[in-house]
């Protein structure tokens, strides 16, 4: 597994306020290159926040993010890819949602198009417009474009939010590929079973906190926190 | 997609370069004329025999005098043929025009509304048709465009000692606009107008209208020819514009003139000396 | 008024006698009015795209401006251009004047802003759409503006069609530029003032009934552009 060399991820002290609201509070982590991170917690823990904070989408109040040891910029971001909630694909066909992010690139880029189409399974939908097609094809296709732009690291916020199992299962196995070639991934989720399925590697955030952070199986296993606790437990936490 | 793009520059450019400007070709000008000349059909008369005896195309812009002789001061034709005489010889005496000669004329009409509220027909002074209309404050519809036209009917109330333009908005009614739109006006408002008899003969929206003046020598209409001044504007093409003035000036071509009738009538009587 | 019926008979045999100076004059005036609308669209999408998506300091006012010029009367722009490329104008060495191309510009100048600041709003929609994840994928500057044109071309073409509206019905710009000489610059709205003013009104109603005839086709075509992408999702 050939390391990734924008990691680790090192956040100190990141604030984000909006007017008198502080939602995200003095969060400090060190994220290294092991597998799939996934951020869990209830809506409004400060997840999404989190992750466009890191990915240099939005400017925070307070704090620093450094990745291996770099500050944010186009040049970090450049080697990150984001796949949101909702998709947002362009309203062309399937193939040239792919090339747009290709042909920047140059080169043989149908030939790469074609590889990423296969691996998605969405080789024979091609030529359809990519906005009509089912909402799990749509986050497929979103995901196949972000792995088209050969990312160090793969950003996720919720990708199976609004999809059934059967395509969350696709998904995930997608993942697991991406995760098999090196390519480090941090998943926001809120769902408890695809975080066992997937995690390497557990963060669990609570009301703008970075309540535990830990390898996946002590997490699950013992929850030091209260909160985590009664998240894995099926509770509504607020 | 870039193709569509492509296509469409190249379409834009290729229709731009069909777009031949008025003055490319070498025997074509551009005579600055009147709305009178050009609505009564003399051009679509004469300038086909002008083309055949000269090989020269004249493109005919028709707008008022006052206008034609302001486009021709910014050199924007090669020919002005208009009515208002001492216009045209300010025109020439500013140094614009080379020279001014007669063409032709006709005469102007009173025309108005049968019922007549102001008892002017079968008259057959000008001044005392204006007085009445002034006096009896009946509709009088003015063009107020500074045309040939509007300069003789001002001409006119001067001799006739009135001025019109205290009942401006009121009954003295000043549409500054050409003779056709000012005689739709009068039509549609059952109001007195002064019109050229060839602008008159060739209207088609008269409805019950008739003349109800004419025939007083102060309604009399001269239309000059003058070469625009070539040392003031360089473009102008002296020897197409000299053949065209020379071939109106002609016997043949004042023969042609006089030839042309609309509905059984004469409309412009020949007069170059 | 019996001018009606007049006008619809004569409109109708016009069309079926397919008279050549009619023929002449509808294609200049098409000739004339999508040259303009082309060039228009060459400049105002990408103007439009690019208040859009910039921020700059004058923005919102640049975009009111825009807006405003959308209400330019034609015969102000016919004037101006005029005194632009009369001889004795700045441009009059280019001899422009009196052609279809003094139209093609003056129209032109009408049409952009129009184009240029409808182009504005519907692109601003589609940036607020697309915008995060653009940032996300590092999209340079002028392929943002690209992409956002190309796939809002179908509200785009809606918004060409507005600009072709305006132009192939104006008749103040391109009666003082043009000078409505016969076979050389006369359009179907200079003949029809032409018509008006020698009170043959039948006449001039039946050339106008031709003109939404021409306009009434090229907005049904588009129609069925539109919906046809809309089926496809593209639009």
């Amino acid at each position: 597994m050939p390391a990734s060399l924008l990691l680790p991820l090192e956040v100190d002290d990141l604030c984000y306020r909006i007017g008198p609201d502080l939602l995200l509070d003095k969060v400090s982590v060190a994220i290294e290159n092991t597998g799939i991170s996934v951020i869990m917690g209830p809506n409004g823990a400060g997840k999404s926040l989190f992750l466009r904070l890191i990915h240099g989408l939005l400017e925070p109040s307070a704090g620093e993010i450094r990745w291996a040891g770099r500050s944010l910029g186009p040049d970090t971001r450049r080697r990150q890819a984001l796949v949101f909630q909702k998709p947002v694909l362009m309203r062309r066909s399937v193939a040239a949602n792919i090339d747009f992010v290709l042909k920047p690139q140059g080169g043989r880029y149908r030939q790469r198009r074609d590889e990423v189409l296969h691996e998605a399974g969405l080789y024979r939908l091609r030529n359809q417009a990519a906005r009509l097609l089912s909402g799990g094809e749509q986050q497929r296709l979103a995901l196949a474009r972000a792995l088209a732009t050969n990312p160090d690291v793969l950003l996720l916020d919720e990708p199976c939010a609004s999809i059934d199992s059967a395509a969350t299962l696709r998904i995930e196995n997608l993942l697991r590929q991406t995760r098999e070639r090196g390519v480090k991934i941090i998943l926001v989720t809120h769902d408890t079973g695809q975080a066992r399925r997937l995690a390497d590697d557990m963060l669990f955030m609570h009301n703008g906190r970075l309540l535990e952070h830990g390898p996946a199986a002590e997490f699950f296993a013992a929850p030091s926190s209260e909160q985590a606790r009664a998240f894995l437990d099926g509770k509504i936490v607020i | 997609m870039k193709t569509c793009l492509k296509q469409a520059l190249v379409t834009t450019v290729l229709i731009m370069l069909g777009t031949a400007p008025a003055w490319s070709a070498d025997n074509s000008i551009i005579v600055q004329s009147t709305t009178s000349t050009a609505n009564s059909g003399l051009y679509d008369y004469l300038l086909p025999m002008v083309r055949k005896d000269t090989g020269i195309t004249i493109n005919v812009v028709a707008v008022g005098t006052g206008q034609a002789i302001k486009n021709a001061q910014n050199c924007d034709g090669d020919v002005l043929l208009v009515h208002a005489k001492s216009a045209e010889q300010k025109f020439v005496g500013e140094g614009y025009g080379v020279a001014r000669h007669d063409v032709m004329y006709n005469d102007f009409v009173f025309v108005g509304p049968p019922a007549d509220p102001a008892g002017i027909a079968g008259g057959k002074s000008a001044l005392a048709a204006l007085k009445r209309i002034a006096g009896n404050k009946s509709k009088f519809m003015s063009r107020a465009d500074n045309s040939g036209t509007h300069k003789k009917e001002m001409a006119l109330w001067k001799q006739a000692a009135t001025d019109p333009t205290q009942g401006s908005g009121s009954w003295y009614l000043e549409t500054g606009s050409g003779m056709g739109a000012t005689l739709n006006a009068a039509v549609g408002s059952g109001a007195y107008t002064m019109t050229d008899r060839a602008t008159w003969i060739s209207f088609k929206n008269k409805q019950d209208y008739r003349i109800q003046v004419e025939g007083d020598d102060l309604l009399f209409n001269q239309y000059g020819i003058i070469m625009v001044n070539p040392d003031k504007c360089s473009q102008v093409r002296r020897d197409a514009a000299q053949a065209f003035i020379d071939w109106v000036l002609s016997k043949k071509g004042q023969a042609a003139i006089a030839a042309y009738q609309l509905d059984g009538l004469q409309l412009f009587f020949p007069n170059a000396n | 008024m019996q001018d009606f019926s007049a006008a619809f008979g004569l409109a109708f045999s016009l069309i079926i006698g397919a008279d050549a100076d009619l023929i002449e004059i509808i294609a200049l005036s098409l000739r004339v009015s999508i040259s303009a609308v082309l060039l228009s669209g060459l400049i105002g999408f990408p103007l439009g795209a690019l208040i859009a998506v910039t921020r700059f300091p004058g923005r919102q006012v640049a975009a009111v401006l825009l807006n405003a010029l959308m209400g330019l009367p034609p015969v102000v722009v016919g004037l101006l251009v005029y005194m632009a490329i009369s001889r004795a104008g700045p441009l009059g060495w280019m001899n422009l004047l009196y052609s279809p191309a003094a139209m093609i510009i003056a129209q032109t100048i009408l049409v952009t802003p129009i184009i240029a600041a409808l182009t504005r709003q519907v692109v601003e929609d589609m940036h607020k759409e697309y915008d995060e994840q653009f940032r996300s994928l590092c999209i340079a500057p002028h392929r943002v503006i690209a992409a956002l044109i190309w796939d809002s071309r179908y509200s785009l073409l809606t918004v060409t069609l507005a600009g072709f509206g305006r132009a192939i019905a104006e008749v103040g710009a391109v009666i003082i530029v043009g000078g409505n000489i016969d076979h050389l610059t006369r359009v179907m709205t200079t003949a029809i003032a032409l018509e008006t003013s020698k009170g043959d009104l039948a006449l001039a109603l039946a050339l106008g009934i031709i003109l939404l005839i021409l306009a009434l086709s090229v907005n049904a075509a588009v129609y069925g552009l539109r919906s046809s992408a809309r089926r496809l999702a593209y639009a």
